[in-house]
């Protein structure tokens, strides 16, 4: 259990370089992909989108993407819903209080960010998620959004 | 104390003409309550938890708070604790303060999303409750009813944003605006017990940033690393922006020392403590003298501003603990009962020292 998403976290800088260099791209191309046909593939980048981040990072589909802030962990993970964790009951194993055979989702969240360029980013507030976007895709929602606003 | 002093002292605010009102607000106090009052007036405060009855009696409410008159300066009403079905926190809290307590509103984020939690600190704000404290909250497979579904809409850092948003915006999340904002004295938990050790002061700087102006820790029973945090937080400063109160209790045995450190989220015994207990003849005694020396030590830490005890199932020991600690020196918290008895002193021993200790001396 938890083998992917755990590899994920070690190599959390790896995965980072990886974005950090692809995304700029990818998200050209999802822009461009909007634009030339407005909401008719929103479906399948979100099915996408699901299987590619749910595979590597048991995603939750949130639609409000943090990963590249919380050391390529889901903080969605957490079973108290937590995005500025870990909370008071980690366990002396770093495991989590509700689900003893879990890591601690925030506990492997600052280990991963620690191997991130950019990991400084996980001490920043984050307001828990507008829960209206649950089930929507966040790679859509960055290409619709300003890209002066953007923050990959 | 002639009656003209007194009434002189009320004057300057020392408290309101009915024990049930809110304090008038001083400069630089973002609340109009008493437990801000004293942490800013540099003393060494003691809170403690009071434990809502299973019950619809407010009377059984009166009773339990009144087992530390004299001995704390504001009354944590828990929201559930453990999962557990009780009264509710904000109810707890109302009841206080018609009696003139200064009670801490705990909100956990377990039970409500963001609209009934607005609607409660409102509310709250409106029974003459002025502190509140934000936590995440135990998950509902600990406590008796597993089968109540986990809203965790906020995380407690969210929530203190909440309390932030709607004390100094004077509007709801959505972005409409309150006729009257609040007036909260806001704070959060940590708990510096418990792994990843190095995030937990990261983890306080988050809560600052988000508005704590006061925090009450887990369960200290390790002395060792309550110093070893406190050093990190004094020295980046952090025990300037906000009032660190550790938590304290009595420990009835060894034997439930054991359970608590197995089966009670994030509390952590050191073996040392366990066998202090296991070594004595009557270890409800140890637990709660081990308790005594650990509120005196905790008031020698650097950057320590108050305790805060959890006496579950021993309150009846709180005010002999807190007195034998010493803590408080000469201070005796104020409680609604104390004018009563002062008046009754006044009246029967005219000439009583003022190096008495009276309710006097309180604020
Ligand atoms: S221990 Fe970690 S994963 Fe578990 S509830 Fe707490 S913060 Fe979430």
């Amino acid at each position: 259990m938890y083998v992917i998403r755990q590899w994920s976290t070690r190599h959390a800088g790896m995965l980072e370089t990886l974005y950090l260099g692809l995304s700029p791209a990818l998200f050209k191309l999802l822009v461009l992909l909007s634009q030339v046909t407005g909401e008719r593939l929103d479906g399948v980048i979100t099915w996408l989108e699901k299987i590619l981040k749910g595979l590597l990072f048991d995603c939750r589909m949130c639609g409000e993407c943090v990963l590249s802030s919380t050391g390529m962990t889901c903080p969605m993970n957490c079973p108290k819903q937590i995005r500025n964790g870990p909370c008071g009951g980690v366990r002396v194993d770093g495991c989590c209080e509700v689900k003893p055979q879990m890591p601690c989702v925030w506990v492997a969240a600052w280990e991963g960010s620690q191997r991130m360029r950019h990991g400084q980013r996980i001490e920043e507030l984050r307001f828990a998620v507008d829960r209206g976007r649950t089930g929507t895709s966040s790679w859509l929602a960055l290409a619709r959004t300003d890209p002066l606003e953007r923050k990959l | 104390m002639s009656v003209a002093d007194r009434t002189a002292r009320d004057h300057e605010s020392a408290r309101p003409a009915d024990p049930g009102d809110p304090l008038p607000r001083l400069p630089g106090h973002v609340s109009r309550g008493r437990f801000e009052r004293v942490l800013r007036a540099g003393h060494f405060a003691v809170t403690a938890e009071i434990a809502p009855p299973d019950s619809a009696d407010p009377v059984e409410v009166a009773e339990r708070v009144q087992l530390f008159d004299g001995v704390v300066d504001a009354v944590n009403a828990t929201d559930g604790s453990g999962a557990n079905c009780h009264m509710s926190s904000v109810a707890v809290c109302a009841l206080l303060t018609r009696m003139g307590y200064s009670p801490i509103f705990q909100i956990s984020c377990r039970d409500r999303n963001r609209i009934a939690i607005q609607g409660d600190i409102l509310g709250a704000a409106a029974m003459g409750i002025c502190s509140i404290l934000s936590l995440s909250g135990d998950d509902v497979s600990v406590g008796d009813h597993p089968q109540a579904m986990p809203v965790f809409d906020l995380d407690s850092i969210s929530l203190l944003e909440t309390v932030r948003v709607m004390c100094n915006e004077s509007r709801f999340l959505s972005g409409r605006k309150l006729t009257q904002a609040p007036a909260l004295f806001p704070g959060s938990t940590i708990n510096p017990f418990v792994p990843p050790y190095p995030q937990r002061v990261r983890q306080l700087r988050k809560k600052i940033e988000a508005g704590a102006l006061f925090i009450q820790t887990q369960y200290c029973f390790d002395l060792e690393r309550m110093r070893d945090f406190m050093r990190q937080v004094v020295d980046q400063g952090l025990a300037e922006r906000c009032y660190i109160l550790p938590g304290v209790g009595p420990l009835p045995s060894a034997r439930t020392a054991r359970w608590m450190r197995s089966n009670v989220p994030g509390v952590h015994i050191p073996d040392a403590v366990i066998a202090r207990l296991e070594g004595s003849s009557n270890q409800r005694e140890a637990g709660r003298q081990f308790c005594v020396e650990m509120i005196h030590a905790l008031k020698e830490l650097p950057g320590v501003s108050g305790v805060h005890v959890m006496a579950y199932r021993q309150e009846k020991h709180v005010a002999e603990m807190v007195r034998k600690s010493g803590v408080l020196g000469q201070r005796v918290p104020w409680y609604p009962q104390a004018d009563a008895v002062e008046i009754a002193a006044d009246f029967h021993t005219p000439d009583t020292p003022d190096t008495q200790p009276t309710a006097a001396q309180s604020i």
